[in-house]
């Protein structure tokens, strides 16, 4: 009976993977992009508008980040000079 | 260098806004058609981050080694601008995946080590911010270190098999491609020059705030 079932068992373990290797039907080649029902094709369109607006969009995010810091700066150093230009000229 | 900057800022707005109209008129490439175009941003994109990378390299070792301000000063301009260049990459080029490859993100030698830089000189800016007094000769040294990092990036289609395409792809583009990819890398490159003459006076700019601060408390 063990022996039996162990055979079983055996078989089973060394037909599988071979079964499970051979190409089952429909899956030997691939299929071309462009030859896919419409249905399942992807739009370049919206890829492409993505990209480029995400570059500009980090260019001009970046382009007013560095011209708020430069107006801090420059307010600071405004604030500054003249604090210790009043503290040279006492009235 | 100042009374260059201004006509260099008008020459790359002109180059910017003819760019797209170049890539726009070029004819798509055969087998990815009009995705391949992103090609054009996704490519420069990481010659510009590479540059940035390599200020910030040069500028870190002459740092450490010197010790001279300006080179902090460029440095963290140059590791500014590699993160800025690295997200268009990181941001363009799973777009362009999702078409050719299906999936957003492959985590292969190519994609995971550039993504691996990119976060060197996230943590270099992060360093900078919140790692307090003598923070810039730790940051100087992750710049260093993030530098030494590029040529693994740029090798490793060679060198290991991964599904992005290979260095060979640029010297051998065919027909109408190289013109429309030349012209898009020189304007990358002088966004990336206005950019970082930018950064290096508004780090100049800082530099003379510190002073006045410290002229104050004395």
């Amino acid at each position: 009976m063990i022996k039996g079932l162990l055979g079983v068992i055996a078989s089973l373990l060394l037909t599988v993977p071979v079964f499970a290797l051979q190409a089952q039907s429909g899956q030997t080649g691939f299929l071309p992009v462009d030859e896919l029902p419409p249905g399942e094709q992807l739009p370049s369109a919206p890829l492409l508008v993505a990209a480029y607006a995400f570059v500009w969009v980090a260019v001009l995010f970046y382009v007013w980040l560095l011209w708020r810091r430069l107006n801090k700066v420059e307010g600071e150093m405004h604030t500054l000079q003249q604090r210790q230009a009043q503290r040279g000229n006492p009235r | 260098m100042r009374k260059l900057f201004v006509p260099f800022l008008i020459l790359t707005a002109a180059v910017c806004a003819y760019v797209p109209i170049v890539i726009a008129e070029t004819p798509y490439e055969t087998s990815m058609k009009l995705v391949s175009k992103i090609f054009y941003f996704h490519v420069p994109s990481w010659w510009a981050m590479f540059s940035g990378v390599g200020v910030c390299g040069v500028a870190s070792a002459i740092y450490l080694f010197k010790g001279r301000p300006a080179a902090d000063r460029w440095a963290v301009s140059g590791a500014e601008l590699a993160v800025l260049f690295g997200l268009m990459g990181l941001v363009t080029g799973p777009l362009w995946g999702r078409k050719a490859w299906g999936v957003w993100w492959q985590w292969d030698a190519r994609l995971t080590i550039a993504l691996l830089l990119w976060l060197v000189f996230i943590a270099y800016l992060l360093v900078r911010k919140y790692g307090g007094t003598g923070s810039e000769k730790l940051a100087a040294a992750v710049g260093v270190f993030g530098t030494a990092v590029v040529p693994f990036v740029y090798e490793s289609v060679n060198i290991w098999r991964t599904v992005h395409p290979t260095t060979s792809v640029v010297p051998t583009l065919p027909g109408g491609m190289p013109r429309p990819f030349w012209l898009s890398v020189t304007t990358f490159m002088l966004l990336f020059i206005v950019l970082l003459n930018v950064r290096v006076n508004l780090a100049r700019r800082e530099a003379v705030l510190d002073e006045l601060y410290l002229a104050e408390e004395d």
